[in-house]
């Protein structure tokens, strides 16, 4: 069943150095198209720096070195004939604590679309209330789209940051643990939102919350740490399968708790 | 009494002998904070009562009259300090903010360390080396002192305090911030501009205030560079300017070339006059002077203040 799914990220062999140290080993996965790919695994295995090498931030650590490939649509993001600015255009992200930029709702917003060209005003208008209503904001923020995006709540201003995200239609979206500084009640709304959101987008997201890999995700990667503290694929599955049969001893141990 | 661990203690005695220290401690502390605070009051109320009755409208719209006669202002200095202090910060501001950007994006390169030494470096030179310096390489060649060289040299002295100051406010503005705009595909500089220095706007700005207030107080540095000149007046050369048709570029070259006063020039020059009007017109100065400083200071943080509550939940 696998097999027959529209791919569109490949990661290949992809490892990633800090320096001389080795934070990723050799990782495959594919990303499957309007799915929900989840990372799970105990801290610093190296979820983070998987999902920033999806859309190149590894490029702003100074120092960091890619090995291996991240295909995009079947082409090698890490390409040097490819324009970083379009894959972070198609390859958008969404990070831990909410960081909406200090300006109004709608400049947040518009921010993305204008260092596209996108200008006029009214077609900014309707893409600003578009990429609100999809990110479950709009109708709290309607009457004040002109105030401080920073005023919000929390959980509004992650919606805000997923709003910013895609009025640029990117075609994946990187969440890195987006629910992880947020009450329960902002939490499921978040996971509700993945859920429409899948219809437009593929969506990778990193948690170390299992049950929330559990219920937002479609497929889920296990990673771990080996001896030299280097992250390594254990397993990549059906979320559902990865959860209720583990093929590894590892994963089992993982998912019941015994570790991590 | 009591069991166990503490049997072989006598409690009550361990918590009174905790409260005095306590006390004792508290009332150090008390007896410091005012000591610190004393000198800066008492400097404030003498010179507001030395100062304070000689402060009138005249003060401020008059140039000086012949020594030894009576009357006059200081028009000539507030407009020197004003004028050299805009130069400054045209020079200083820039180029401060956009090394401090440097050094917040690449923090550990040779480069950012050689600035962040030569910055230290430069801020511990004495301002009458800064002085001895613009003399050399401004007024010498141009054969005359000059507002330009005054305010170059202030810029030199802005320079280091605006760039750290920058830097440590820059360096506050959570790393998430600046990655999100680069994850939309936004450039360094646009995120730097639209992003970080909004985001870090009120400390930056305290920052430039005080560095703005430092260089308003100095007076070695333009000893070598502005010199002074008690009929510096802007509006005469505008008035000269427009009545011959001349242009806003050539005023404004014509103001610049001129050797120029400041307060704190001024007030030097005037405590060591024999004549006791001057001397009083320099704790006047010392005034203006210290409620300038006081002022800007104090707007920054009011301003602050205001600014935090309104982007800040
Ligand atoms: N910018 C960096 N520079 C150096 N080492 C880093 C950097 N980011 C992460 N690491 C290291 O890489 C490993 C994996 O980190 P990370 O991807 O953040 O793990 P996770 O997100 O799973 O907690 C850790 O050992 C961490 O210390
Ligand atoms: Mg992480």
């Amino acid at each position: 069943m696998q097999n027959t799914l529209p791919i569109k990220m490949e990661i290949q062999e992809l490892s990633v150095f800090y320096k001389s140290f080795r934070a990723l080993n050799k990782v495959t996965m594919p990303v499957y198209e309007h799915k929900v790919t989840a990372i799970i695994g105990p801290s610093g295995c190296g979820k983070s720096t998987l999902l920033r090498s999806l859309n190149r931030m590894t490029d702003l650590v100074p120092g960091a070195l890619i090995e291996g490939k991240v295909l995009l649509d079947g082409e090698d993001i890490y390409d040097p004939k490819k324009d970083v600015v379009d894959v972070r255009r198609r390859v958008g992200m969404v990070f831990q604590h909410p960081n909406p930029f200090p300006m109004s709702i709608y400049d947040n917003v518009a921010f993305g679309p204008r260092l596209y060209g996108l200008k006029k005003r009214a077609f900014l208008d309707e893409l600003v209330e578009k990429s609100l209503r999809s990110a479950a904001l709009w109708d709290e923020v309607k009457d004040k789209l002109h105030q401080s995006g920073m005023a919000l709540s929390g959980g509004q201003q992650q919606r805000l940051c997923i709003a910013r995200a895609i009025a640029i239609e990117p075609e994946v979206i990187l969440m890195d643990e987006p629910a992880s500084a947020l009450d329960p009640v902002a939490t499921l709304r978040i996971e509700e939102l993945i859920f429409q959101l899948k219809e437009r987008f593929s969506i990778v997201i990193v948690t170390h919350n299992m049950q929330q890999a559990a219920r937002v995700s479609d497929y889920t990667t296990f990673l771990l740490m080996n001896e030299e503290r280097a992250g390594e694929l254990i397993e990549f599955n059906v979320t559902t399968t990865l959860f209720t049969r583990p093929k590894d001893k590892r994963t089992e141990d993982y998912i019941t708790g015994r570790f991590g | 009494m009591q069991e166990g661990l503490f049997a072989q203690v006598n409690l009550p005695k361990v918590y009174r002998r905790r409260r005095l220290t306590n006390n004792f401690m508290l009332g150090l502390t008390g007896i410091a904070l005012f000591l610190a605070i004393v000198p800066l009051i008492w400097i404030i109320v003498y010179v507001l009562i030395k100062g304070g009755h000689y402060i009138n409208l005249d003060f401020f719209i008059h140039l000086p009259r012949p020594m030894g006669t009576q009357g006059g202002g200081v028009l000539h200095a507030i407009e020197g300090s004003f004028i050299m202090v805009i130069i400054a910060s045209i020079f200083a501001i820039p180029p401060a903010l956009l090394a401090a950007f440097y050094l917040v994006t690449y923090p550990n390169t040779l480069l950012s360390d050689t600035v962040r030494f030569s910055t230290d470096l430069l801020a511990g030179v004495p301002s009458i080396v800064i002085g001895l310096f613009g003399y050399a390489v401004i007024v010498v060649p141009q054969k005359h002192y000059s507002a330009l060289a005054g305010g170059v040299v202030l810029a030199l002295i802005m320079l280091p305090v605006v760039i750290r100051s920058a830097e440590e406010m820059l360096k506050l503005v959570p790393s998430e911030l600046r990655e999100g705009a680069l994850a939309l595909g936004a450039p360094e500089w646009k995120t730097a501009l639209k992003v970080m220095l909004p985001a870090a706007a009120e400390g930056v700005l305290t920052g430039i205030m005080l560095s703005v207030a430092r260089a308003a107080g100095e007076t070695a540095p333009l000893l070598f560079t502005a010199l002074g000149n008690d009929n510096f007046e802007i509006g005469r050369f505008i008035h000269y300017g427009i009545a011959s048709h001349q242009s806003v570029i050539n005023i404004i070259g014509q103001i610049l070339s001129q050797p120029a006063d400041a307060l704190p020039l001024t007030l030097w020059k005037y405590a060591q006059q024999p004549y006791p009007e001057r001397v009083k017109q320099a704790w006047a100065v010392a005034l203006v002077l210290m409620l300038f400083v006081l002022t800007l200071n104090i707007t920054a943080r009011v301003w602050l203040a205001k600014r935090k509550s309104r982007i800040r939940r």
